[in-house]
């Protein structure tokens, strides 16, 4: 690309709207140390003690956990249910192919409230039936997640699938390979990457869902999300400012090694 | 293979993720399109409602004007760091793509309390303008409608980014070298060369925009504090404060028609953009 690089104005622009995606991160860093029990910038002292509310008081250990655990089941489903799909999908070309794929990623286009309407119909129907997996049980909510985020793992399998070349398929056709064996020493070795890739976006999706939650849960399934939407309403509890220090920091941390590991793969090659 | 070792391998690998979307969601859709109809008495009285009740009227005007303004700001803001995203040095494009990335993955709570921590009362923006002197009284800047927008705004912008920046990746460098060789000036180039090749993306990002804007209720119902509702939050206080069941599932029902059209209607216009280019 040469001689045609973004001007003044353009970097200006630029630094604008980074300005406006950043500040509201950065914004919580000083209202998490305010020694106030209301959000206040703090004047003069600062104090930890919102951060230690949120090891004394047991709801958030209880919601992280509780958020863990659905998020590893629903991802570990969703996962498990796109690969399935999208090895059925790249290996017979059945037809109406993109009729199936299309119908599988409903949930991904259809309005959030609309989704959450649906599962809460079909989480209140299941609770008449048994205890297990319900309205406002751990499983009813893995459930809800699993379909929200499903569209996005196979998505992301799909996108693995396209970059297989389909002649080592054929070859190991070609020398006698069973459906099983093509799929598990082929084609899923091929696409290793993009299992994990599709299996962590959906952990964070399920992680960070509260659309649905909140719709199909009401006081025992009280996920990290939940949590947080419970304290935001009317009094606002700087507790949120804490524990949102504590996610971006993870988030950038996350996002830093992802940089680290794409520059040693990119110099591997 | 055979036909019917092929038919099986299909059965085992497609039915499981179609059978549970059939029934975990496509069969429960229909049970909410019953309650429209039979909550509580049966009916198209809820339908009714929806085109005369004042309240209901004027939240989907509300609606449909905030998820405007939205779509503008967020397209603007998203071509601009784009811009920059694609055809930066590899610094200009590092930083860009960090300051895309991080907002995108932290969550929408987070997100929006941040909004509050630099718009509410107390927040950041009115602590400092009240020490400078600049305002004796707090502005009001959030829990209204634009403390919606810019929240709305801010979780909808990097999501306009991707369309956007794939429409000028695919752009043919030549054409602008061809341009500046014919002596058009740098601005002359950007908007009669750079902007209108990349309308597509443009029209894609907006699309996208708005229609999770239409259906989104979790940054308008904090950072709008009741005062200035949409369809999605209204469609929630019915369910869950009102216990108005009908009413709000006869409300998704429309927001989906609504949506569905939408989007049926775009692609028709987005075609030819795209044989365009």
């Amino acid at each position: 690309m040469i001689g045609y690089r973004p001007g003044p104005v353009a970097i200006l622009a630029a630094i604008l709207v980074a300005v406006f995606l950043l500040m509201p991160l950065l914004a919580v860093v000083p209202v998490s140390f305010t020694p106030a029990r209301f959000l206040s910038m703090p004047a003069g002292e600062l104090s930890l003690r919102h951060y230690r509310e949120l090891f004394d008081n047991p709801a958030w250990g209880s919601g992280l956990l509780l958020s863990l655990r659905i998020g590893l089941v629903s991802s570990a489903i969703a996962t498990t249910l796109a690969v399935m799909f999208g090895l059925g999908i790249w290996m017979l070309r059945p037809a109406f192919a993109g009729l199936l794929v299309g119908f599988v990623l409903l949930p991904m286009v259809v309005p959030p409230v609309v989704s959450a309407m649906t599962l809460y119909f079909l989480l209140t129907g299941l609770s008449k039936m048994n205890d297990l997996v319900g309205y406002d049980t751990w499983l009813g909510v893995a459930l809800a997640h699993v379909v929200m985020i499903v569209p996005f793992a196979v998505v992301l399998i799909l996108v693995a699938l396209s970059q297989v070349d389909r002649r080592i398929d054929l070859a190991a056709r070609g020398l006698g390979a069973s459906v099983a064996q093509r799929a598990f020493k082929v084609i899923l070795p091929n696409i290793k990457f993009g299992i994990v890739t599709a299996a962590l976006l959906s952990f964070v999706l399920s992680w960070e869902e509260i659309g649905v939650t909140l719709f199909v849960t009401s006081v025992n399934a009280i996920t990290l999300p939940r949590l947080m939407w419970m304290g935001l309403r009317d009094n606002i509890d700087p507790a949120i400012a804490a524990i949102s220090v504590l996610l971006i920091l993870l988030t950038v941390a996350l996002l830093l090694v992802r940089l680290v590991v794409r520059r040693l793969i990119a110099r591997r090659a | 293979m055979s036909r019917r070792a092929a038919f099986r391998a299909g059965l085992v690998l497609l039915v499981p993720l179609l059978l549970f979307v059939l029934l975990a969601y496509g069969i429960p859709f229909f049970g909410v399109v019953e309650w429209s109809v039979t909550e509580p008495t049966f009916g198209f009285t809820q339908y009714v409602r929806l085109t005369q009740d004042p309240l209901v009227l004027s939240v989907f005007v509300r609606t449909f004007r905030i998820c405007a303004v939205v779509t503008v700001c967020a397209v603007v803001g998203a071509y601009a760091i784009a811009y920059l995203w694609v055809r930066g040095t590899p610094l200009q494009r590092n930083i860009a793509e960090f300051c895309i990335l991080v907002p995108f993955w932290i969550s929408v709570l987070t997100r929006a309390f941040g909004w509050l921590a630099l718009l509410s009362s107390r927040g950041l923006i009115n602590t400092w303008l009240q020490s400078i002197g600049f305002v004796s009284e707090p502005l009001t800047l959030v829990r209204n409608e634009f403390g919606v927008i810019v929240g709305m705004t801010h979780f909808l912008l990097p999501y306009a980014v991707f369309p956007i920046a794939s429409a000028m990746r695919n752009l043919d460098d030549r054409v602008l070298m061809a341009a500046r060789g014919l002596g058009a000036r740098r601005s002359r180039v950007f908007w009669t060369v750079f902007v209108p090749m990349t309308a597509s993306g443009v029209l894609g990002a907006a699309l996208i925009v708005f229609v999770f804007a239409l259906g989104f209720f979790v940054t308008p119902a904090i950072l709008g504090g009741g005062r200035s509702v949409m369809i999605a939050e209204l469609v929630y206080l019915r369910m869950f404060q009102s216990i108005d069941w009908g009413l709000g599932a006869a409300m998704s029902v429309a927001l989906l028609l609504i949506v569905g059209l939408l989007a049926a209607l775009m692609f028709r216009f987005l075609k030819p953009a795209g044989l365009v280019r």
